[in-house]
């Protein structure tokens, strides 16, 4: 393997399509959060803001506005000042075919903790691919040349002979996948010292307080709901850190609480989502195959826009619980512990509404529980971090030098 | 309460809309019984959803499940030692497939429903039969896909029949030339699926002046072509020389109470079974001409909860009894599948609204 300059020539080298850079990759990592790498992305956050065709695009003008230049020093700002780190130097990616913008992210990451990188983006075509590369190359080639070989975005159909290769000479692996596609990736083997991030299938739910939700003022209660919105219906419940199932507080007052809640967050739906007959469909077959298997306390319908099942306990795994345009489940909570058993690796995100923070916190450490890798306010579940899936990214990413 | 031979009797778009509303609602709530004790699936899911059999008053009352249920859980309410037949959707995608579980009974009224059904169109003698198939696709007897099913039904039918393609789906010009002349001058029945028709044979020419040319299924791989009914019609009477050209709305779900398409051009319901169009946002009935997703349904599944389903088609009710063609009863057009949405994956930011 060649460090820097020449390419190795792989048998099926005619089956990769660039979209950035080319064969050849100069493996030189640098310091974590470089301020060339803050200066380049800071320009790549404005030219997406700019460009006419990138601003018809949510997705990617929330990811350029989280590449400025403050985010990224006040990101870090947090970073331990005790290690002298230094990238680990390249890092291969592979990113979801569902999720367009994903890519650009795990690039980012791989930038700021100081490697060159190689994505392997979905050979799906998605217009927010093509923008956001073809910025990245304009951006290489007029101003920061000296970046051109250290990064590299590609595609090619599934082909182990290159997986293999790229798996070979990278010194950490970032898989963005389902279970299945990490298991088959990881056919393809690491070097002895390579690291591996994977995001994998997760799931998560959420804890409310039904005392907090009737103290609420009518303008409070309409705020929740729009964050539970946030939350779930804007990608359809597809996100992992979206709550599928909420557990009320043990309370007296659950029935009323719920019926508060859910009415205010059905306004919001009412206004906000657009509800097509296939997710009409959709949601009323999931609905239905729950029902058939599993016999349950309660349903609540508002109209077709929610589903509420209710449940007195939750026979299969916590994930059989699982929504998609607006079905969801609730249970009461008579303590933490009684859920401890349904909390496994698969589970990510618990959102929470009146509660305090560190109770959920006790609980995880009360019961050696093996998931839970962030506790957020409902509301909060979508913000990207650099700490995501129980994963300090930048510190796995980069090594200490001691 | 009429058994099912009487219903049999009587000609089957010869009810009024308060008639047929009372004698199907009525079928229909046995049914909902008789598949609530039988099937524990079915059982269960009326439970989920507080089902009171003393709620129902009119049709639209009766509760609905969706379709692809029947691709999920093998859903039946007969023991298994009675299924004397399983069918399958031919699955226009990769996915599973649906199974239905027929027993004698319900595979013998199925099959007298469609002789009800389509001698009102082509009269009660028998006629002789061109299948637009290979005979292929009927060489598996024990395990039927909607296509090999639907031929086979439609046999019933024919007093001598060719199949159109050999093996390797070439027309057989010279054994349909033969098959021609031998019953020259009669009225020549013509069955196949509407899109191995469109496939195979809107090129072809040939002239088939007494042709009546009944076809169903497969109108979403057609749609995706943008061929629509006009076209299709339109091709094969120019080409084929056809006179009569009939479509059909049918799923494997509810076979023999198939929805014929009338002389005007619109599907009518029989009177052994009906559509309710539903809004939605919420369910709720759909007026004349108001596009909404299609629920069917049938008094024959008896052997199987399929009596009252989803559809995951979109359709038009056009109206009730009033048909220019003469027939009594609803009659509807449908529009088509129901668009597939974009799901959107597991992302870490969107943009907040």
């Amino acid at each position: 393997m060649q460090r820097r300059g020449d390419a190795v020539t792989l048998l099926s080298e005619n089956k990769i399509q660039y979209l950035v850079g080319g064969k050849e990759i100069n493996i030189l990592p640098t310091e974590i959060f470089s301020d060339q790498i803050g200066s380049f992305l800071d320009d790549l956050s404005r030219t997406l803001r700019e460009s006419a065709a990138a601003q018809s695009y949510s997705d990617i003008q929330a990811f350029a506005f989280w590449i400025r230049k403050s985010n990224f020093y006040q990101l870090k700002e947090r970073m331990d000042k005790r290690y002298q780190r230094i990238g680990r130097g390249l890092v291969f990616h592979i990113a979801p075919s569902n999720v367009p913008i994903n890519f650009a992210y795990s690039l980012v990451f791989g930038m700021i903790s100081g490697n060159v990188n190689i994505v392997r983006v979905s050979s799906k075509s998605f217009a927010q691919v093509d923008i956001v590369c073809q910025h990245i190359s304009q951006l290489l080639q007029e101003k920061y040349k000296a970046l051109q070989k250290n990064i590299i975005i590609l595609k090619y159909e599934a082909d182990k002979e290159i997986t293999d290769y790229y798996s070979s000479i990278c010194h950490a692996r970032v898989i963005w996948g389902g279970d299945n596609t990490i298991r088959q990736i990881r056919k393809s083997p690491l070097m002895p010292r390579a690291v591996e991030i994977n995001f994998a299938d997760r799931f998560s739910f959420a804890i409310i307080d039904p005392e907090a939700v009737l103290q609420l003022d009518s303008t409070r209660l309409g705020n929740l709901a729009l964050n539970f919105y946030n939350d779930t219906y804007l990608m359809d419940q597809n996100a992992c850190t979206a709550p599928h199932v909420l557990f009320w507080k043990k309370s007296t007052n659950i029935k009323e609480a719920s019926a508060r809640f859910w009415q205010a967050v059905y306004t919001i739906v009412k206004e906000k989502y657009l509800l097509e007959g296939i997710k009409t469909s959709d949601k009323f077959t999931e609905l239905y195959k729950y029902l058939a298997r599993y016999p349950i306390e309660n349903l609540k319908k508002y109209d077709n826009y929610i589903y509420v099942i209710t449940l007195n306990h939750i026979d299969d795994t916590l994930e059989s619980c699982r929504g998609k345009y607006g079905l969801f489940y609730e249970m009461e909570l008579q303590s933490y512990d009684d859920i401890a058993c349904k909390i496994n690796e698969k589970v990510q995100t618990c959102a929470y509404f009146g509660i305090d923070r560190q109770e959920i916190v006790g609980f995880i450490f009360k019961q050696h529980l093996t998931g839970i890798d962030r506790i957020v306010p409902i509301g909060k579940t979508l913000d990207i971090d650099l700490v995501w899936d129980g994963y300090d990214i930048v510190g796995n990413l980069s090594r200490i030098i001691g | 309460m009429l058994t099912f031979a009487e219903i049999l009797q009587i000609p089957p778009y010869s009810l009024k809309k308060k008639e047929k509303e009372s004698l199907l609602t009525q079928q229909l709530l046995v049914l909902t019984q008789h598949h609530l004790t039988h099937c524990p699936e079915y059982k269960n899911i009326l439970q989920g959803i507080q089902f009171k059999s003393d709620k129902v008053s009119r049709i639209d009352d009766i509760p609905f499940i969706p379709v692809r249920l029947f691709k999920d859980f093998d859903l039946r309410s007969i023991p298994s030692e009675e299924i004397i037949k399983t069918m399958t959707s031919s699955g226009t995608t990769q996915q599973t497939v649906a199974k239905i579980y027929l027993d004698k009974e319900t595979a013998a009224n199925q099959q007298k429903t469609l002789i009800k059904i389509v001698s009102a169109y082509i009269g009660k003698e028998r006629l002789p039969m061109l299948i637009i198939d290979t005979p292929a696709v009927v060489s598996n007897r024990s395990l039927f896909s909607a296509r090999g099913a639907g031929i086979l039904g439609f046999l019933m039918f024919a007093s001598d029949k060719k199949y159109m393609f050999d093996d390797e789906m070439n027309v057989d010009y010279e054994g349909v030339q033969a098959f021609l002349e031998k019953h020259q001058g009669k009225s020549i029945l013509l069955f196949g699926f509407t899109f191995m028709i469109w496939q195979y044979l809107k090129d072809v020419q040939l002239n088939i002046p007494k042709g009546i040319l009944i076809h169903g299924g497969g109108w979403k791989k057609l749609a995706e072509k943008a061929v629509t009914s006009t076209i299709f019609k339109h091709a094969l009477k120019k080409n084929l020389g056809l006179s009569e050209v009939y479509d059909y709305y049918g799923m494997v779900e509810q076979t023999g109470c198939i929805y014929m398409e009338c002389e005007k051009g619109r599907f009518h319901c029989s009177i052994f079974s009906d559509v309710i169009i539903r809004k939605h946002t919420d369910f709720s009935v759909c007026d004349v001409n108001e596009k909404g997703i299609i629920q069917v349904l049938s008094i024959l599944p008896k052997s199987y909860p399929g009596h009252s389903i989803l559809t995951e088609d979109e359709g038009v009710l056009l109206g009730e009894d009033d048909c220019s063609c003469g027939r009594l009863g609803k009659y509807f057009s449908v529009v088509g599948r129901l668009k597939n949405a974009e799901a959107r994956g597991c992302s870490d930011t969107f943009e907040r609204k």
